[in-house]
């Protein structure tokens, strides 16, 4: 008797707990989501790992020979079994350069990101919570800054940056320039989820609790409100990541994003988009469907978060 | 034989918090611009307002179960909001044991922090769906001794937790793994957590079942009774107000209509509300008055009826009562009320 006691009385454990969550179980039930995290796991694995995936460094010019350029896939006439994928206009390995562009525009994607929720979720928090005329200030900011489109504001920073500084400097600088313009242009997304949510949250009970605890209202905000707002959080990041990956590969196609030397999904579709009408369509053609494919399972998944958290859809 | 009874006096030594003339508004006329209106050809600034509180003065004894009843939107919850100073006053002032704690800084409100507390209505949302309950009761006392060991803090949440009838072995679950009822004595511990002298309790059973709402009722006064507590009760529940309140004040659209001990207020209501309120309550016994049916509907707060805001639906009221506002008076047995027809001995 005593013994049954105390194994109801043991505290499930986390991977208890989450295989008894909501979430895990509509995951298990839904193909597509399975599916989906299959394929980004995949995707952030090459990333990971691409020093050791690639058979050659792309970024090393000594194992470039430019001898080699233009090769088609091995598969095709006029192969060669070394580069299954083919190589592009400079002679590099194609299968190592999208291994290391997966690699770089993930980076800018995750990065990217992190810095517009970081300023999101502390603006949003602020204009939430304290509401009235720093509410009104902050939202207004809001506004003007979605007002410009974010690739408007990102071509215009950039292409102001290497006109002053020089294309030497642009290209060092290049994607710390892309994580700052993609994630300072698009910081209003985050702002306004919050603050919506911070609003429901704030009338809440368990905050007048706080506040008659005495909480100071940082506090408040991040150790009370913020955890009970990370559903909408989690689902926007997920599609903002995406976002943030077109937007960088949309501005490398530019000419405004990554350096040749260095390539991003974009940058390598934008440079073989020249040679696409001269037969080596494998040098655009093979890096959009991978970028494709990328951006596909995130919105796929963020698709899925969004109903599994949907608090119309389950309350939990 | 009534006489008024100037509110500077005061028994000063068993008088706990003091509500002195508190008034509050809220605007509902939305932001600067949408207060601009065009009229007669003039742009003019148009301000509208809930009057929720006229002139509420109360004080609350050491020790007592001051209970504030009155009907939906009367303004019993804001009052208590405003005692704890989660909304600020628009006129008055609010006292503790004699200083005055509404117009201080959060960091100067501090130490009444921990003697003053509050339980909420809703115990589905007063609890932080993500913390574990230890987490939640841990937090106000280690933010309010921060020197004290965290084996302290954990010896100080079992001794509450236990004391409201909670395991304290369950303190790493959630909020909603508990029912209502121990919810409700969750919320009831982190506030007895700090030691407080003083609780305000905002319709503290009104959300739970018939069932659980004489348990957490007997949980407070037994903690009343082993702390040494005093209570600003609100609730609408007259049954509860018999069974718990050692005084009783009645509102009625933002004022004060009545204060009365218990025992005098059910047996001899004087104020026209409450002998109406009063004889609502349903009882099996016979030979019990009339059931009182008001006419009308209580009136709007924005727009507040002259003098008496009782006079409208009053069976008693006269042109006094629409002219002048009524002032609290003494009582014999040993209450106060507003109205004039009882000052006149007209009732």
């Amino acid at each position: 008797m005593t013994e049954q006691v105390e194994i109801l009385e043991v505290r499930p454990s986390a991977w208890q707990r989450m295989r008894d969550s909501h979430l895990w179980h509509s995951f298990v039930t839904d193909r597509v989501a399975q599916l989906s995290l299959l394929v980004f796991v995949a995707f952030a694995l090459m990333a990971l790992l691409a020093p050791l995936l690639a058979p050659f460094n792309p970024y090393d010019p000594a194992q470039i020979d430019i001898l080699n350029s233009e090769l088609p896939p091995s598969w095709e006439e006029g192969g060669d079994p070394a580069f299954w994928l083919g190589t592009d206009a400079q002679g590099r390995d194609l299968w190592s350069t999208i291994l290391y562009g997966t690699r770089i525009s993930l980076t800018i994607g995750l990065c990217a990101v992190a810095l517009q929720a970081a300023l999101g979720i502390v603006i949003g928090l602020l204009a939430g919570y304290f509401g009235g005329r720093i509410d009104s200030l902050l939202m207004r900011f809001a506004d003007v800054q979605l007002s410009f489109s974010t690739m408007m504001v990102a071509i215009v920073v950039l292409a102001v940056f290497q006109a002053t500084f020089g294309t030497e400097l642009y290209q060092k600088l290049a994607m710390l320039m892309l994580i700052l313009v993609i994630g300072i242009a698009e910081w209003p997304q985050y702002a306004r989820t919050i603050r919506a949510s911070v609003l429901a949250e704030k009338r809440k009970e368990y905050v007048d609790a706080a506040r008659v605890i005495g909480l100071r209202p940082a506090r408040i905000m991040f150790r009370h409100i913020l955890p009970n707002t990370l559903s909408p959080i989690l689902v926007i990041s997920t599609v903002q990541v995406a976002n943030a990956i077109i937007s960088e590969a949309s501005l490398s196609f530019l000419g405004l994003g990554m350096p040749v030397s260095q390539p991003s999904l974009g940058s390598l579709i934008s440079s073989g988009f020249e040679y696409i009408f001269s037969g080596a369509w494998w040098i655009t053609v093979i890096p959009g469907g991978v970028l494709i494919a990328l951006v596909l399972v995130m919105n796929l998944l963020g698709d899925w978060l969004r109903d599994v958290l949907n608090p119309k859809l389950y309350k939990g | 034989m009534t006489t008024t009874v100037p509110t500077t006096v005061k028994t000063a030594a068993e008088s706990l918090v003091q509500i002195e003339d508190l008034y509050k508004r809220f605007s509902i006329s939305g932001d600067f611009l949408e207060q601009i209106k065009l009229r007669g050809g003039k742009l003019v600034r148009e301000q509208e307002h809930v009057h929720a509180i006229n002139g509420v003065t109360l004080d609350v004894r050491k020790g007592e179960a001051l209970c504030v009843v009155g009907e939906s939107g009367c303004g019993k919850s804001t009052v208590a909001r405003t005692v704890m100073g989660l909304l600020s006053p628009s006129g008055g002032s609010i006292s503790y044991q004699g200083k005055r704690i509404d117009n201080l800084s959060d960091r100067q409100l501090m130490p009444y922090r921990r003697k003053m507390q509050m339980i909420f209505q809703n115990p589905y949302a007063s609890l932080n769906p993500r913390m574990t309950i230890a987490q939640t009761l841990e937090e106000p006392v280690r933010f309010h001794n921060p020197k004290v060991s965290i084996a302290e803090v954990r010896d100080k949440v079992s001794e509450v937790m236990q004391s409201v009838g909670i395991d304290p072995t369950w303190g790493k679950r959630y909020a909603h793994e508990f029912s209502g009822g121990q919810r409700q004595r969750i919320s009831i511990a982190r506030a007895l957590a700090v030691d407080p002298e003083f609780i305000v309790a905002d319709e503290p059973i009104s959300a739970l079942d018939v069932s659980i709402q004489a348990q957490v009722l007997n949980l407070m006064m037994d903690a009343q009774e082993s702390r040494n507590l005093t209570y600003l009760f609100i609730t609408h529940d007259l049954a509860v107000v018999e069974h718990f309140g050692t005084r009783v004040a009645v509102m009625y659209l933002g004022s004060l209509c009545e204060l009365a001990p218990t025992k005098a207020l059910f047996a001899t209501p004087r104020h026209p509300y409450t002998q109406a309120l009063l004889s609502a309550i349903p009882r099996l016994e016979t030979g019990r008055p009339a059931h009182i049916k008001l006419k009308g509907e209580v009136p709007t707060p924005v727009n507040l009826p002259s003098g008496c805001v009782f006079h409208g639906r009053c069976p008693h009221a006269n042109e006094r009562c629409k002219r002048e506002i009524p002032q609290l008076i003494a009582t014999d047995e040993g209450g106060q009320v507003a109205c004039h027809a009882v000052e006149e001995g007209r009732i």
